[in-house]
């Protein structure tokens, strides 16, 4: 049985540790500058996230400019064209996704929602945000150097990467982008440890592991599976660094340049990819687990519901982070390793399958029999729903290593990844946003620009990535700067090309508005109440909205898990979960 | 409301773009049609659990919306029912595994009788080797590039004097003879790829990766290489031309071996390969 919390639990246990308010800063730039307060670290590391991820979003646009329109525009040099694609995965991929839901949402609702009064280490937390903020500007620093940024691709492979047949290869493009995440990932260690601290060691009296909020399980999880991975990439960049820099050769090959031998020899490029993929296979579920969690509690709050299957849920979680480091090799199955480990990965791939597929069915049953209220975050998880059961399938054809190797390394990788870990938790983040925003702002955000905001970007964004699978199937190689019109097209991609291009440019454009929503509802939106969901969990049910520093008067006490919608007898839709009614009649409210 | 008849548009117009768009992959060429097939059940297999979801989603969306005086039903845990699910999700599972696994060990095991070419690559052009009459490739590596030498054939290595050079991006292959290509680059990483033969592989700096396949039409096919090597990677093109046997004996017999070819670097006579 779940840990709901029974007639016996009421009785509290100890406090262990004694509570302290974190001390209060006095000066102006305490407050708002160097913050040590999480929900402040957490608006900050999202607004530079979002920032950031604009630039990445105008690199999409020129990006699909370049494939729907080849040869018009006459500044998208093919140097150009690898730059913007670069550009766009790596700043998606870590500046935003990463950044957003551990250091944004990860920052703003663990301390409310495990009931702590802040993160355990907050000056390592103001830290943490300040470090990645240098990252990014190191990032943005490779636009202006000569030869520009990196143009290697995200996975940034070696030889290529280092040398000069790729943009940045030859000059400092690499260079910084190897020290940005070098950067990025010291900043993250920071934070996370705070993450994981927190929810271990710092919840509230009552608050057990089996009665947090499953968007706090898949932060936790993330953070954890975070601080295990990244290292892989930090010894990667250093020694590519080395490589590029010292003339060390632990990627490099003995290899002819256009010519010229090189005095590299000895080396692995393989070496690297395993090293990248045992951080970037997790990275994916680490831009994913939050997203899982969070998605449940908006279903289940807006559906009036409990989760269905919550210890299914937060167990699929744990064996989902734990296999994601075992499964990396399935994004090199014709890198050229040992064929034979093609076996061991496409069985652990399409293991992972069933935790994942519980998952999905989970949500759909937590709709069946509720009483489902179409608000805006519900709108955007269905559309995660939609759009990461449609990407999660694709995976079954590129986990399957036979059925990859006709499909690796074409746009129906980039359809796929894009539908599963680009839009799927996008939308999540969007949600998550219209959920949230009133807790932090005290204000609603303006519901008539959420709809078009939702339509346009749910089915803009189906219309880019589900034809671009069949670009893939037809045989289109991705990072491709133009195809032309080679004898195995059995249709022209021209038009689908156009089509997907302007359909991005639409789902871009969109974007703008909801950013207009966000600083239009801050002064005109409509006052939310601390509540205005009527949602359980203890984030809405601090004494303030938005909380204070310190979020509590008194710490909050637990008496059930976080979903305890619409129990039988119960006066409302919802007990919180610091709400001690008991179902025999005896209000033992306190 | 709108949200179901819009989730039951896109299972519709999913289905509906994939059966009835001209985009399909390119019509086969080697003896890969395994592949196809894998493909074909996880498309029908995938395809009916998207359209499951999507629609049972749709159907609760409509079924239990919010309404005055509704409420939802409370019910934590149903142990009986995920069961299920889980089982019948991992037979769904071992249904695509277990074939896609009997393939791939039919994809690494090249058959005996499978003649050897090894396909060259390097920023952003592709070249070929093929065994002389000796029947063994001699070493190479890009220590030994040079003019004389493009492909890095280990000059001190005998078995490497008649190996035959294939330069300018076309090689013939026969139809119906297994083929084992091993690949090698000598700068960055490349990737062997023939749409119409689904096999591909990446060629990797420092070692020599393989893949083998059987042609089984005649007709030239465009190579890509499919994995990113700088700048001009999507310019990085050549040919396989699939022949009949006779017709790829006589192109054959036009093509230099490594000796030959280096004395036409040095400016002495070429040796006709008839007088021997």
């Amino acid at each position: 049985m779940v840990d709901r919390g029974s007639d016996e639990q009421m009785q509290l246990p100890p406090r262990e540790v004694a509570d302290v308010m974190p001390p209060h800063a006095h000066s102006w730039i305490g407050k708002y500058v160097f913050s040590q307060d999480a929900k402040y670290i957490a608006i900050q590391y999202s607004g530079t996230a979002i920032v950031i991820g604009l630039v990445a979003l105008v690199m999409s646009w020129l990006m699909r400019l370049q494939l729907g329109f080849p040869g018009t525009f006459d500044f998208i040099t093919p140097e150009a064209y690898y730059q913007f694609v670069t550009m766009h995965g790596m700043i998606m991929v870590i500046y935003l996704l990463t950044a957003i839901f551990l250091g944004g949402f990860g920052n703003y609702l663990i301390p409310l929602m495990v009931g702590a009064r802040d993160m355990v280490f907050p000056f390592v937390n103001m830290l943490s945000y300040w470090i990645y903020l240098l990252a990014v500007l190191v990032l943005v620093a490779s636009f202006f150097v000569p030869g520009g940024p990196t143009g290697a691709g995200w996975t940034l492979y070696p030889p290529q990467a280092i040398l000069s047949g790729t943009p940045g290869g030859a000059q400092s493009g690499i260079i910084l982008m190897l020290l940005s995440l070098i950067l990025f990932i010291i900043g993250f260690t920071m934070g996370g440890l705070n993450y994981a601290v927190t929810v271990l060691q710092a919840r509230t009296r009552g608050m057990t592991m089996m009665r947090l909020p499953l968007t706090v399980w898949g932060i936790f999880t993330a953070t954890v599976m975070a601080l295990l991975a990244f290292p892989a990439l930090f010894v990667a960049c250093v020694m590519m660094l080395f490589d590029r820099l010292l003339g060390t050769s632990f990627f490099m090959p003995s290899l002819v340049e256009l010519g010229e031998k090189l005095s590299y020899g000895g080396g692995s490029p393989i070496a690297f990819q395993h090293l990248f993929w045992f951080f970037g296979h997790p990275e994916v579920y680490i831009v994913a687990l939050p997203a899982f969690g969070i998605v449940s509690d908006l279903i289940a709050v807006h559906a009036r519901k409990n989760v269905f299957g919550y210890r299914m849920m937060v167990w699929a979680i744990v064996i989902i982070g734990a296999l994601s480091f075992i499964v990396w090799a399935h994004h090199m199955y014709v890198s050229g390793m040992h064929p034979w480990f093609g076996f061991f990965f496409a069985t652990t791939t399409l293991i992972i399958a069933i935790p994942t597929a519980i998952k999905v069915y989970n949500w759909v049953l937590t709709l069946w029999k509720g009483d489902i209220h179409l608000t805006i975050p519900m709108l955007f998880a269905l559309g995660f729903i939609v759009t990461f059961v449609n990407g999660g399938l694709t995976g079954l054809f590129l986990g399957n290593v036979v059925v990859d190797v006709p499909l690796s390394d074409t746009m129906f990788v980039v359809a796929h990844f894009h539908m599963v870990m680009g839009v799927a938790p996008i939308m999540v983040i969007f949600g998550a946003i219209y959920h949230w925003y009133p807790k932090m702002t005290g204000r609603m955000l303006n519901e008539a620009m959420g709809h078009i905001h939702f339509w346009v970007t749910f089915i803009g964004a189906y219309a880019v990535f589900f034809p671009m699978h069949y670009v893939g199937l037809v045989g289109v190689p991705r990072r491709y700067f133009e195809i032309g019109e080679p004898d195995f097209l059995t249709a022209p991609v021209d038009g689908l090309n156009a089509f997907i291009s302007s359909a991005a440019l639409i789902v871009g454009a969109v974007q703008v508005l909801f950013l207009f929503n966000i600083f239009w509802s801050l002064r005109h939106g409509r006052a939310s109440g601390g509540n205005p969901w009527r949602a359980t969990s203890l984030e809405w049910q601090t004494p303030e909205t938005p909380p204070r520093h310190g979020n509590w008067d008194e710490l909050p006490n637990v008496y059930r898990w976080a979903y305890d919608y619409s129990v039988p007898g119960a006066p409302e839709d919802y007990i919180a979960q610091n709400d001690a009614w008991v179902s025999n009649g005896e209000d033992r409210r306190l | 409301m709108l949200i179901a008849i819009v989730l039951v548009l896109i299972v519709a117009g999913s289905v509906a773009f994939h059966l009835l768009s001209p985009w399909w992959w390119t019509p086969i060429a080697s003896n890969w049609d395994y592949i196809d097939d894998t493909l074909v059940i996880t498309f029908w297999i995938t395809g009916a659990v998207f359209a499951a979801v999507i629609l049972f989603m749709a159907y609760c969306v409509v079924k239990y919306r919010h309404r005055p005086g509704h409420r939802a039903e409370f019910d934590p845990e149903n142990k009986k029912l995920e069961w299920w699910l889980t089982g019948v999700t991992a037979v769904g599972v071992a249904a695509m595994l277990v074939p896609g696994l009997f393939v791939w060990h039919q994809f690494v095991t090249v058959p005996e009788e499978a003649t050897e070419l090894e396909v060259f690559g390097q920023q952003w052009s592709w070249a070929y080797r093929l065994p002389g009459e000796d029947g063994v490739l001699g070493t190479a590596d890009a220590e030994w590039v040079g003019g004389e030498n493009p492909l890095g054939i280990n000059p001190h290595d005998r078995f490497g004097k008649d190996d035959i050079i294939v330069e300018g991006g076309e090689v013939y292959l026969p139809v119906d003879q297994p083929v084992k290509l091993l690949l090698r680059s000598i700068d960055v990483l490349h990737n062997f790829y023939v749409p119409e033969f689904r096999a591909k592989m990446d060629m990797v700096p420092g070692m020599v990766t393989y893949i083998w396949f059987t042609p089984t039409r005649t007709g030239a096919f465009e190579v890509l290489c499919a994995e990113y090597c700088g700048t001009a990677h999507p310019f990085m093109r050549g040919y396989v031309t699939v022949v009949e046997q006779e017709e790829y004996q006589e192109w054959l017999q036009e093509q230099l071996t490594f000796e030959e070819y280096a004395g036409n670097a040095r400016g002495s006579a070429p040796v006709q390969l008839a007088e021997k």
